[in-house]
């Protein structure tokens, strides 16, 4: 299968990358890990006039914490960058438990985190991800850089809301209140499918007492479901077998799964409330053996 | 070069951007004009005529196409060829040497890891990006490494079993070459 023809452009600064956005006129698009966008180019769901191959700019690839605690990942970090990132499960226990669940392990070597949450696949783990941890992308365009906030980032199924001239050169997550713990399940019928469902979940403490929590839904919406109002009831409290399962509860109530192949509206309802409820019950054991 | 790589590359019309890449493929470096729309795997099937590295489903899927870039392996179906511009490609035909097979070849060849063959190329490939980062993986590693690659014949035992045993071939060679070592 081949993609219509495009022309090629492989900038080497960011700047020249959003210039060359600028000149597309919103018929262009960037390529930094193409596993989604050239299969969707090549079946022609994509049909770009110019493709702005990003991997020529140095200094995209990082992920880490800054002094602060904000922890920065860059345009060109690819899951495998974080997935064989042996501090992440400290820093970023979430991102560590999904970095492994994306995709399968080749995907993963050229796919990258900031591309993923571009391509607002209402199938994507990290839009979830990035959801539960009040995280945001970092977009550049012609006349300076904005941060957008994740749950305002996709406007529907595969739609940012980025200008045509910005171009996203990051993605961060603002530093914990306290400690973080959380974590990433994901029921797939083999590797490399798209969730049934998939459910992140980040708590941060001050001891056992929970000062944050957020709740990303993947896998049963239209789009990812940001299930903040289930994570909210959790907040000034310890964790406790009533509390979760109110917000398992709840998360399962503002999913919107569609019956399909992969299951039933009942049963993908019934498992966001199973995975909240078991990463929820893990923390609470963690902290109590902590405290 | 085949019918259909000259195609890509001359009735297309002149306005369209024509990229020169150079690429060091199995070793042997190939300065090449591409079309950018041309596909990794197209240019190593067609343009190379390395027709070992296969492709099976075109979607991304199956990891039959895979190959190495700068030892990562890569699903070729999914990369276009200008992309490889400055880059080390290895394909399957790059991995006996003429001394013989490699190891990894041996083991697939002596613990029956292929049936109809189709899925083999991007198995070894992945074994090998495998093998070279973790020496002496456990069962579930390898699993782990090959959950990108399907195979429809085998049931995967056997082609698991032919990575362990090339894995402790390897091993054994590097500690024979230790030992000799002055």
């Amino acid at each position: 299968m081949y993609p219509a023809r495009f022309s090629y452009e492989a900038p080497e600064t960011i700047e020249a990358a959003v210039e060359l956005l600028g000149g597309a006129r919103g018929e262009a698009r960037v390529l930094a890990g193409g596993q989604s966008l050239v299969p969707m180019m090549k079946l022609r769901f994509a049909s770009p006039e110019t493709l702005i191959d990003i991997n020529n700019i140095p200094g995209l690839a990082y992920h880490g914490a800054d002094p602060d605690g904000t922890y920065r990942i860059g345009a060109l970090c690819r899951h495998v960058d974080l997935e064989k990132d042996g501090d992440l499960g400290t820093l970023q226990p979430t991102m560590a438990a999904a970095a492994p669940l994306i995709a399968d392990p080749i995907v993963r070597m050229r796919g990258t985190v900031v591309g993923s949450l571009c391509h607002a696949d209402p199938q994507g783990d990290w839009a979830s991800v990035m959801g539960a941890l009040g995280g945001s992308v970092v977009a550049q365009g012609p006349n300076g850089r904005r941060s957008i906030p994740c749950v305002d980032f996709v406007d529907g199924p595969f739609q940012n809301v980025l200008e045509p001239d910005e171009l996203a050169i990051e993605a961060f997550v603002p530093a914990p209140v306290g400690t973080r713990a959380g974590g990433y399940l994901k029921l797939e019928r083999r590797v490399g499918d798209f969730a049934t469902v998939g459910v992140a979940v980040s708590v941060e403490f001050s001891g056992t007492q929970v000062t944050r929590a957020g709740i990303g839904l993947t896998g049963v919406g239209a789009s990812t479901i940001c299930a903040g109002a289930a994570a909210e009831m959790l907040v000034g409290e310890e964790l406790n077998g009533d509390n979760i399962a109110r917000a398992a509860g709840h998360a399962a109530e503002m999913s919107q799964p569609r019956s399909d192949h992969r299951g039933s509206e009942a049963y993908k309802r019934h498992i966001v409330a199973t995975f909240v409820t078991r990463i929820l019950s893990s923390l609470q054991r963690t902290t109590q053996e902590v405290a | 070069m085949t019918s259909l790589f000259a195609a890509v590359t001359t009735e297309t019309p002149v306005d369209t951007p024509i990229r020169r890449i150079t690429v060091t493929v199995n070793g042997k470096q190939h300065t090449l004009d591409v079309e950018p729309r041309l596909l990794l795997a197209h240019l190593i099937r067609q343009g190379l005529e390395l027709t070992g590295t296969h492709t099976g489903c075109d979607t991304t899927h199956c990891g039959a196409c895979t190959v190495l870039i700068d030892g990562s392996p890569v699903k070729s179906c999914t990369m276009f060829a200008v992309q490889v511009d400055g880059h080390e490609v290895t394909t399957v035909e790059g991995l006996a040497s003429a001394s013989g097979l490699h190891p990894i070849q041996e083991g697939f060849r002596d613990e029956h890891g292929l049936q109809c063959g189709f899925c083999t190329p991007g198995m070894m490939l992945t074994a090998k990006a495998l093998l070279d980062e973790n020496p002496d993986p456990t069962e579930d590693e390898v699993r782990w490494a090959l959950s990108g690659n399907l195979c429809r014949c085998t049931g995967y035992q056997n082609i698991v079993k032919s990575v362990l045993v090339a894995a402790a071939r390897l091993r054994a060679k590097d500690n024979v070459e230790e030992d000799e070592a002055p």
